[in-house]
């Protein structure tokens, strides 16, 4: 696969990110490519889920928080004064690290994102509640009962129904931050299975502190270090025969 | 072993305690129930229940045919109560959620504890500006000759309920989880449709929970309403008119009254009837708070 056939979604350039005066973000420039998945790993606090969050600008809720540098999405640059944080932010869906449904029926969480969108036709909203919950592979779970809170399913079907909720405000981009870090074994191979499907329609973007994950979902993979990219390349190249000695040093184990 | 046992030993007097400080409690309460139920008692040897609550008219001294009805100050302490609650929810409601969503944080530094303060101010002084400011004011708007009225307590009990509303409403909104907010952000909801379908929802049992106490601080109050609405003893018809409320006719009467009269007891009763309006009033929020609770766990 050539990284020059696909047109690329995303594109950081020179990306700087701050918290006050600690910068979390060294001039990270990733490409991320249209309908493909890119995995973001480095060992805990290498900044990899504040880049994550700078991509649907969800760090705009810290309090004395900056972004220096470029952040492109079909070329228009997100932090542009014109740009509609809210439009952005439905284009550019989340996923987090732990489950957070609403307190609210299955139903509802669901039909949330629609419903802030305007959508008030029960017809449609019923329909693409199920296409959502089709979508992330939960429909036949929870089909019978829709009406129950949604903090009564367990903690996998919890974040499906995450993803079903993003799914249902039909993004072009979902970012995935640790999805798989609170949840089992099992629940976290029906995710793996979820975002193998996923980018068949959406561009993908995950940050995992499991690097096995990483390999087995993702296409291209980024490595992060102190708030710096160490190195960026196709998943395959990573970790068969990556270029930095550090990234080496991570993927083998000797160190993260 | 031996210090094993003394150690025992302190375990089983600190237990004690805090077991014994908890009970104060209970017995306090306990204790005030049953004397204003003691003392009420001997009321209703003269005082038939129906004529009590049901007649309008409140003449305990009258010469010819001394009369206890309680229903125009029942009515009087509900209209002013009701009134204060539409006034200040709305209002302290909108305050908190400013405050926990939209205020910089350093007018949230300086105006946190400004509400807080305004908790402070001792109601003496409250109903002093009823009279000299809101209740000419509330004369000069409606025309009328004198502005002590029900409304004018419901502005000033509004006034007094507002801290208590803003910070409990403000202390529930902030410990509604992040995850929440952000998941509603992340899915391009605006900040005002994330506070209204997400936040609010979510701290609605202490948002209950603060209208609650706030109205309980509005039915116990007294001297404010005391000073500033009038204290006509006739059945409410508006807002307008001057009233009486039950913390007021107590506060009235009873310096004067001849110990161990029937008027005497009738206050007690008042007193009781209060305290079985505040109780039910905690009571309800209580059961609020528990059915939102388990609903979201």
């Amino acid at each position: 696969m050539n990284s020059a056939e696909t047109a690329i979604k995303i594109r950081t350039r020179d990306l700087d990110f701050y918290y006050g005066a600690a910068r979390a973000l060294k001039k990270v420039s990733v490409d991320c490519h249209d309908r493909k998945v890119t995995a973001i790993i480095g060992p805990s606090g290498c900044g990899k889920s504040t880049f994550i969050r700078t991509l649907n600008r969800m760090n705009d809720v810290i309090a004395g928080t900056r972004v220096d540098g470029e952040i492109l999405i079909d070329g228009q640059n997100i932090n542009a004064p014109e740009v509609d944080v809210v439009e952005l932010r439905r284009r550019v869906g989340m996923v987090f690290q732990k489950p957070n449904p609403f307190p609210k029926s299955i139903y509802d969480n669901i039909a949330y994102g629609l419903r802030i969108n305007g959508m008030r036709d029960r017809r449609k909203l019923e329909e693409t509640v199920e296409k959502s919950l089709r979508g992330a592979a939960l429909w036949d779970e929870v089909k019978d009962r829709l009406d129950e809170n949604a903090f009564a399913l367990s903690g996998g079907q919890q974040q499906r129904l995450c993803i079903a909720r993003s799914l249902a405000v039909e993004p072009e981009v979902i970012l995935f931050d640790e999805p798989c870090s609170a949840i089992d074994p099992i629940a976290t191979a029906k995710v793996e299975d979820l975002i193998e499907r996923l980018k068949s329609t959406y561009t993908v973007v995950i940050v995992t502190h499991n690097m096995q994950q990483a390999a087995r979902v993702s296409d291209y993979t980024a490595f992060m270090m102190l708030g710096e990219l160490v190195e960026f390349d196709q998943t395959e190249k990573i970790f068969t025969n990556p270029a930095n000695k550090l990234t080496e040093d991570y993927i083998t184990g000797r160190f993260g | 072993m031996r210090k094993k046992r003394r150690s025992g030993l302190k375990e089983s007097a600190i237990k004690a305690f805090f077991f014994t400080s908890g009970i104060l409690a209970v017995l306090v309460l306990l204790g005030i129930f049953l004397t204003l139920v003691a003392t009420s008692f001997p009321a209703f040897r003269e005082i038939k229940l129906g004529e009590f609550f049901l007649n309008t008219r409140w003449d305990p001294t009258s010469p010819e045919k001394a009369e206890y009805g309680l229903l125009s100050m029942i009515m009087s302490t509900l209209m002013v109560t009701a009134g204060a609650l539409v006034l200040a929810v709305p209002i302290g409601i909108g305050v908190a959620a400013y405050l926990s969503d939209v205020a910089h944080w350093r007018v949230r530094e300086i105006l946190k504890p400004v509400v807080e303060i305004l908790a402070g101010i001792p109601s003496v002084v409250v109903g002093f500006i009823g009279i000299v400011l809101f209740g000419p004011a509330i004369a000069k708007v409606f025309h009328i000759g004198n502005g002590l009225n029900a409304l004018n307590g419901s502005i000033l009990l509004a006034i007094m309920a507002l801290p208590t509303i803003i910070s409990i409403s403000e202390d529930s909104l902030n410990a509604v989880p992040r995850a929440y907010s952000e998941a509603s952000l992340a899915l391009g909801a605006s900040r005002w449709q994330t506070l209204v379908r997400v936040k609010l929802p979510a701290g609605l049992s202490g948002i209950i929970a603060a209208v609650m106490l706030g109205m309980g601080r509005a039915i116990g109050e007294t001297m404010t309403v005391l000073m500033a609405t009038g204290n006509a003893r006739s059945f409410p018809h508006g807002f307008l008119e001057a009233v009486r409320t039950m913390t007021a006719n107590i506060a009235i009467e009873l310096g004067e009254v001849p110990y161990y009269t029937t008027h005497y007891y009738a206050l007690f009763a008042i007193g009781l009837v209060l305290f079985v309006m505040t109780f039910a009033v905690n009571l309800i929020a209580d059961v609020v708070l528990n059915k939102y609770q388990e609903r979201e766990q």
